[in-house]
């Protein structure tokens, strides 16, 4: 059986699911204070009277991380930044404790200038005076030679406990988002390190060894044991829960529209032909632009409690919410309680909701129905608008050759999918709106946790292979080679996926049933003075991220042994 | 963190999937280490920076500028749509005010296009750079426009274009046309009769270093400008000055070539030449996209920077000096120089003899034009290839009426038994024909 676990800001959600499909689905209200007791609570409620030695695996979706980075919460830890010409590094300057040191390198990775030793000793000194227990080490351009950092760390290992290189954050470009994303990450380490430590071993106490894994922001996971080097990739797993929990229904050939339709928001994100479009830049999160990568999802203020106004005689729906529904005591009106007085909820108290609106149609010069009326279609017409907003935007990304340009098909949604609390009373509202066929997903109570057991796991590796100088490097994987000067784009490619294989297994997937796919890839011929030296060759691979082999979404079961 | 002082957009196109041959220097890798340096710097994430995906140009939009012989599909790729549809876009978004300032960094380039084009030259097939301004006066109403050509080659096709228009003022700074192709822009080349002085040339020597270039703008392109007044100001972002360019003799630094960015203050810059890839565009376009975007950008510097190598000799100085003088000398007796004995409704022919480098295309051209006191006046240019022989009648956007019904008689009399293709743009109704 697996168990699927997703913390939420206000609901936490839990489903046990066996071979013959859902065993059982529970939901308890999310203490953000207590985020331990809420993980255990929804975990002993849901094994109840089970048999636990059934449970072959639990994936885990927390706001443990998120949390620390939105509310400002991160233990001080030192950040150590070579970065050479180009522009100031103290313009990106992170955390409490930033230090800029020497040594330079160049776009392709050759030295311009050297880490001085004894700088970075006098360093280690200060940060041990300083007891800063983890530090972040990133240089310019390390995704292209580690080198530096390296050295950096090998200098500062005996006088810190523990040391985070950006260069194994991602292979992607970007000197700033590669300081906030390894500052993340030596920030979270403590935190996410005791907090899943204590889920294992209680766990463990109740008879369930397995190692945890734990959801990514890219639909995919990682077992507890990767998730230690990477512990910011766990920030901000929530949105992708919810795509993972719909994935199974929204059909191949389709462009679907995900809404998730919460108290307070919607989160919306697009599944492509059964795959889930992943964001072109890594996650941004308070002040940080991050190179942590996730599914493109994009979240509005609106949801079944978001507070409904008129404002210059028009309805204005969110983005804040007051509180309950006015039909369940809460203190302003909302759509649920629109759907209270049109009697599309069983639950509530009607009278309290048509009092709530009478305010509202009053200002509108509208009867109370009407205004209800009003207030949905408003609510689903914001919701629309926002996601064609993102459509838009997936389509008015960059390309950057003439095929891509040429070719390059703009998506347009025609399947949607509906899921969260007030789904269904949304969705034929949506359904008069869009263009398409418009499913609510089953279990959309629970899809989220679903969703969370059923992803795979999942990581990306990026290879640079430089037939001139000879060699290929993956630095994020720690993989440096010689080559031929006629290695091909063929051989980086086997190269890459022998790579993602690699990395999968030891982040817990069955390398049995690995679908591996590469992302982006290049090769240019180097001229220097009109004659070719050499082809610079990158390639950019991927599990793809999907739901694990065996699952049936059909009859909702799971045909696995190993499960 | 960072935040640009001016809103500035970007388009990336580096068509990685196009060259003009395998070991061309204008060939796919061309913008790579770029894409490269612009992204690990983080250029694009800066509060104030945008990123735009450049649309296409239509035929209308190179019809508008060029006679395409025969067609414009026959000279030119996808990649040309694109990278002028890059300038247009920059050129838009400025327009409409969601950006204050652009760059198109856009591959293949275009300032060596004339306005008749048999085929490549000078590793242009399309002006994009014209095709863009004349876009925007037509959805915009754009009138008075400058271009400051800051590449290291004479930018003769974007001269070309302009030579007739005294609502555009061309400045092309550049290596001196004796020791480099395409071995034109001379101070002497001043513009046509009916735009005397809106062409202005500064040929610089070989080996003219960061001070020898700024000085020219300070004292000969700012004080024109000034004057000039123009509504929109583009610069012709070539990047082959630099000191490391394999194909070129010149001395400026990134460090020079962001001063110049800021300096000028252009609306909209636009990619042009630079075939030092990874020694010199990385650091120039960096550069570029920063001084634009008003951040600081004084600790930029290519590996290889040894200013005190980059210094010119005292002569060279002076010699930059004595051209600067030149040359605003004649701007200020522009009116007088636009030739005696030249009266309205008279006309004045130019024959040329225009080589294709890069598709070994001769082309003679003779031009004319009916000199007019009152527009840029109609032009009627009969040109003869070694494939095909084309007259192409242009009638200006603010042609007088005299104009105009020359033009259009130019055309009308025309014979097809001459010419395989007979062409009119007439931009006043933004229409262009060829006669069957």
């Amino acid at each position: 059986m697996i168990i699927g676990l997703d913390v939420g800001g206000t609901h936490t959600d839990a489903v046990l699911i066996g071979a013959e499909g859902m065993v059982r689905d529970i939901k308890v209200n999310t203490d953000p204070e207590r985020l331990y007791e809420t993980v255990m609570s929804a975990l002993d409620r849901l094994l109840a009277g089970q048999e636990v030695a059934d449970v072959k695996r639990v994936v885990l979706s927390t706001t443990l991380a998120t949390n620390m980075v939105v509310q400002d919460k991160l233990p001080p830890v030192a950040m150590v930044v070579s970065a050479g010409p180009g522009i100031d590094p103290e313009h990106f300057r992170v955390g409490s404790h930033y230090f800029r040191v020497k040594g330079a390198l160049d776009h392709s990775g050759r030295e311009l200038e050297p880490v001085r030793e004894k700088e970075i000793h006098a360093l280690g000194a200060e940060l041990k005076k300083l007891g800063l227990p983890a530090v972040g080490v990133v240089s310019k351009f390390s995704v292209r030679n580690a080198a530096h950092e390296l050295a950096i760390a090998r200098i500062l290992e005996s006088y810190v406990d523990k040391i985070f290189m950006g260069h194994l954050c991602s292979g992607a470009l970007s000197f700033p988002r590669r300081i906030a994303t390894t500052y993340l990450n030596a920030a979270v380490y403590p935190v996410h390190t005791n907090f899943f430590t204590a889920v294992h071993s209680s766990l463990a106490k109740k008879g369930i060894s397995h190692p945890i894994r734990i959801l990514k922001p890219d639909g995919g996971n990682m077992n507890m044991s990767s998730s230690l080097t990477y512990p910011a990739q766990t920030i901000l797993s929530g949105p992708s829960a919810s795509v993972m929990g719909a994935i199974a229904h929204a059909p191949k050939d389709k462009t679907c529209l995900v809404l998730d339709i919460g108290g307070t928001t919607t989160d919306m994100a697009i599944i492509l032909n059964g795959a889930p479009v992943i964001a072109q830049n890594g996650i941004e999160i308070g002040s940080y632009k991050t190179l942590i990568r996730a599914l493109l999802t994009k979240s509005i203020g609106i949801g079944g409690d978001s507070v409904v106004r008129v404002r210059e005689g028009k309805l204005a729906i969110g983005p804040d919410r007051g509180g309950a529904a006015m039909a369940h005591g809460g203190p302003q009106p909302t759509p649920t309680d629109a759907m209270c007085v049109l009697g599309m909820i069983e639950q509530g108290d009607r009278d309290k909701a048509a009092a709530g609106l009478a305010v509202i149609s009053a200002e509108l010069g509208l009867a109370v129905i009407e205004a209800a009326e009003q207030i949905l279609h408003t609510a689903c017409e914001n919701i629309m608008r926002a996601a064609d907003e993102m459509v838009d935007q997936i389509n008015s990304r960059p390309v950057y050759t003439v095929h891509e340009m040429c070719e390059g098909v703009k998506i347009r949604p025609d399947y949607l999918l509906v899921l969260g609390g007030p789904a269904g009373q949304f969705a034929g509202r949506l359904a008069e709106m869009f263009k398409g066929e418009v499913e609510i997903v089953p279990n959309w109570r629970v899809a989220n946790a679903i969703g969370c057991a059923l992803a795979r796991t999942t990581c990306e590796v990026t290879v640079y292979a430089d037939t001139a100088r000879r060699v290929i490097t993956a630095q994020g994987e720690e993989y440096h080679r010689e080559i031929s000067r006629t290695f091909t784009l063929d051989d980086a490619r086997k190269v890459a996926f022998e790579l993602v294989r690699k990395k999968a297994a030891a982040r817990g997937a069955n390398e049995e049933h690995l679908k591996m796919e590469v992302l982006e890839e290049s090769q240019f011929n180097m001229i220097r003075r009109f004659s070719t030296v050499g082809k610079n060759i990158r390639v950019r691979a991927q599990v793809k991220p999907g739901l694990i082999h065996g699952y049936d979404a059909e009859s909702g079961t799971l045909n696995r042994a190993d499960l | 963190m960072l935040h640009a002082k001016n809103r500035t957009g970007l388009v990336f196109f580096p068509a990685f999937d196009w060259a003009i041959s395998p070991t061309h220097p204008e060939r796919e890798e061309r913008l790579l280490y770029t894409q490269d340096q612009v992204f690990e710097e983080g250029l694009l994430d800066i509060d104030g920076i945008v990123e735009l995906k450049p649309d296409l140009v239509t035929i209308k939009d190179i019809q508008r500028v060029h006679f395409c012989v025969p067609d414009p599909w026959k000279v030119s790729t996808e990649s040309h749509f694109i990278s002028a549809g890059g300038a247009k876009t920059i050129g838009m978004a400025v327009m409409d005010g969601t950006i204050d300032r652009g760059f198109a960094l856009v591959r293949p380039p275009g300032h060596h296009a004339n306005r008749v084009v048999h085929g490549a030259r000078g590793f242009c097939n399309i002006n994009i750079e014209a095709i863009m301004i004349e876009y925007l006066r037509r959805a915009y109403g754009v009138d008075r426009v400058a271009i400051i050509d800051t590449d290291c080659h004479h930018g003769d096709g974007t001269q070309d274009i302009y030579w007739h228009d005294p609502d555009t003022l061309f400045i092309s700074i550049h290596q001196d046309g004796r020791t480099l192709y395409p071995g034109s822009g001379f101070i002497n080349e001043f513009g046509g009769p009916n735009a005397a002085g809106t062409t202005v040339n500064i040929p610089l020597p070989p080996e003219t270093c960061d001070d020898g270039m700024l000085y020219a703008v300070k004292n000969a392109v700012l004080p024109i400008l000034d004057e000039f007044k123009p509504q929109l100001i583009i610069n012709s972002a070539g990047q082959d000055n630099h000191y490391s360019d394999p194909i070129t003799n010149m001395n400026i630094s990134a460090q020079g070539y962001a001063q110049l960015t800021e300096l000028l203050k252009a609306d909209i810059a636009v990619l042009e030449g630079g075939y030092s890839i990874e020694g010199a565009l990385p650091y120039v376009n960096a550069g570029i996209i920063m001084a634009m975007a008003g951040l600081d950008y004084s600790s930029l510097r290519e590996p290889d920077y040894e200013p005190e190598y980059l210094r010119q000799p005292a002569s060279l100085t002076r010699s930059i000096e004595r051209t600067c003088d030149e040359v605003m000398t004649m701007w200020r007796r522009r009116t007088e120089l636009r030739g005696p004995g030249k009266k309205a409704g008279q006309y004045d022919t130019r024959n040329r003899q225009i080589f294709y480098d890069t598709d070994n295309i001769f082309e003679t051209q003779e031009e004319t034009v009916r000199i007019c006191d009152d527009c840029g006046g109609s032009l009627r240019i009969d040109s003869i290839s070694n494939r095909r022989r084309i007259l192409g009648v242009h009638i200006p956007r603010n042609a007088c009426p005299a104009c105009r019904e020359q033009g259009l008689q130019w055309y009308e009399e025309s014979s097809s038994s001459r010419f395989q293709h007979i062409f009119l743009q007439d931009r006043i109704t933004d229409r262009f024909l060829e006669k069957k």
